[in-house]
């Protein structure tokens, strides 16, 4: 037990070197709402939620169908396969944990399933992405608790 | 059941347009501008007794009080930011036409005093995300999102250029235009000439956003007065009436859109129009919100101003500034005047339309000048009104 407060963030100490600020992780506002599609994309597979009564894909999770009210939603796989809908090549982050990583590609894939998930294009630079490319999901455990959903060339 | 021309805008005012007032409040600038409303209008402070403010940084009570005003007939606080004067404006319209109060002033200020970090009214939360957990905090800041709003207008862009064959060298036209349009104009912040060159030589903030294409933030006070069609016609200014407004609510994150590049001004402008009993080719000139250039682009495509698609074609062929075939943003808009952030951001185009309607923009004066379309956007992008203004001769 340690009586002297710390501003340094666990990651930066650990590197012992210059403080570079930690990325922001996944900060749920209903944890219970959403821990199936997190818990899933630990395991490596990519689940989305699907309206029970009309059978619409529905991104991001809620507690309601906004297409036809009904509360009884449930988790199901999704392909993992999509198409980039539309991207941006990041030089500015806004958090400034991204600074060292600088150009990257922030993208909107739409899944084969027809939703849109904001994420990453990697394994591919920056200036190698097109709109309508094929892509397929990648898991990067960014730590011990979360695992982030990306996506690479198909 | 229609309020066209029942109302008019009677007063304006606005101080310049500044990277940081310091040594100023945002109350103290919005309160500068409202009392040159007060007075451009000719009316007394006791004569106000309506008030639309900002509900996300520029609450009503504070804002009357400080003012030195009594809205005892209305007072809001409405919050579509960038968006808020247009949907102040329909409110007002509405509200005067039913005679539930007489004079309405909207106002609002922002110091960015840097020495007085309560001065940034309505400063974005967290960077990369809301303080608060929310669906931003947990799908989209561990991606990385771009500083500011820039991240959802470049995605806009991208699928843009995707699907219409868009050019940023023909987007650029707007910065160069608007600035040139700044050159007579004392209150902007920028208003030495650029090239397009210039713009596209400047740094990406992100692709495809060069810098250039993109609002400075700016700090002052911005102001205007409505009232009815009788009272504004016993008033010192030419009445600028209201011929038509309406206010569209898209999605709040714009990659949702069915269609993304179709912006709520394919909503907002048709019901306007039709109110107005106007429609594109009747407009002699245009104040269209200009946080980006291809916000600008694609909601003057939304408006009809040009068919969907041609917006780079249409600034290809089109000398959009105040000498111009069809002038646009003839006070230099956003991108040069500098953007008045915390919900009173579309208000410089509501003024400027004024300004020009009454024949008073001076050096920058249009030739014809009875009808003018305003467009105003808030989120990114997310909200839009539109409104149709004119002069007597367009009644």
């Amino acid at each position: 037990m340690t009586t002297t407060p710390t501003r340094t963030p666990p990651s930066a100490a650990a590197d012992g070197a210059r403080q570079t600020p930690s990325k922001p992780l996944p900060r749920p506002e209903l944890k219970s709402l959403t821990a199936p599609y997190w818990e899933a994309a630990k395991r490596h597979e990519l689940v989305m939620q699907r309206c029970t009564a009309c059978a619409g894909w529905i991104f991001y999770p809620r507690e309601q169908c906004p297409v036809c009210f009904s509360q009884k939603l449930e988790w199901a796989p999704v392909s993992g396969r999509g198409r980039v809908y539309t991207f941006t090549i990041v030089h500015q982050p806004a958090h400034p944990g991204f600074q060292g990583e600088t150009p990257y590609t922030y993208a909107i894939v739409q899944l084969d399933e027809g939703v849109r998930v904001p994420t990453n294009i990697v394994e591919c630079a920056p200036e190698d992405v097109r709109v309508d490319m094929p892509v397929v999901a990648v898991f990067d455990d960014v730590s011990v608790e979360w695992t982030l959903v990306k996506f690479k060339p198909a | 059941m229609s309020f066209r021309g029942k109302t008019a805008i009677v007063g304006i005012g606005e101080t310049a347009h500044k990277r940081s007032w310091p040594n100023r409040s945002a109350l103290g600038l919005a309160a500068e501008a409202a009392a040159e409303a007060i007075n451009d209008a000719g009316l007394r402070r006791e004569d106000i007794d309506g008030l639309i403010s900002i509900s996300m940084s520029f609450l009503p009570q504070r804002v009357a009080e400080y003012v030195g005003i009594r809205p005892t007939g209305f007072a809001a606080g409405v919050g579509m930011n960038g968006a808020t004067p247009g949907a102040a404006i329909t409110i007002a319209a509405a509200l005067l036409d039913e005679g539930v109060c007489n004079y309405i002033l909207f106002v609002n200020g922002n110091a960015r005093d840097p020495a007085n970090p309560g001065s940034f009214t309505g400063a974005p939360g967290e960077a990369g995300g809301s303080t608060r957990p929310d669906f931003i905090s947990e799908f989209v800041s561990p991606y990385g999102p771009a500083i500011a709003a820039n991240t959802n207008y470049a995605l806009l862009y991208t699928r843009h250029m995707y699907k219409y064959g868009t050019k940023p060298e023909q987007l650029a036209r707007i910065s160069v235009n608007q600035r040139f349009n700044a050159g007579p104009n004392p209150l902007a912040a920028l208003r030495d000439p650029m090239t397009v060159d210039d713009v596209l030589n400047s740094r990406y903030v992100n692709y495809p956003l060069h810098i250039l294409e993109c609002v400075m933030p700016c700090a002052g006070g911005i102001a205007f007065i409505m009232t009815t069609a009788e009272r504004a016609r016993l008033l010192r200014r030419p009445p600028v009436y209201v011929l038509g407004a309406a206010v569209a609510q898209g999605f709040d994150n714009s990659w949702l859109t069915p269609d993304i590049c179709q912006t709520a001004t394919a909503f907002s402008a048709p019901a306007a129009y039709r109110m107005a009993g106007y429609g594109p080719k009747d407009f002699q000139f245009a104040e269209f919100y200009d946080c980006y250039t291809i916000l600008h682009a694609t909601t003057l495509e939304d408006a009809g101003i040009c068919a969907k698609g041609e917006i780079g074609p249409f600034f290809e062929s089109t000398d959009t500034t105040f000498k111009g075939s069809f002038p646009i943003n003839t006070d230099g808009g956003q991108l040069s005047c500098g953007q008045f952030i915390a919900g009173s951001s579309g208000t410089q185009h509501v003024t400027e339309a004024v300004r020009q309607i009454r024949g008073m923009a001076g050096e920058r004066q249009v030739a014809r000048h009875d009808l003018c379309v305003v467009n105003v956007n808030g989120g990114s992008p997310s909200q839009e009104a539109t409104m149709v203004l004119g002069s007597a001769n367009a009644l």
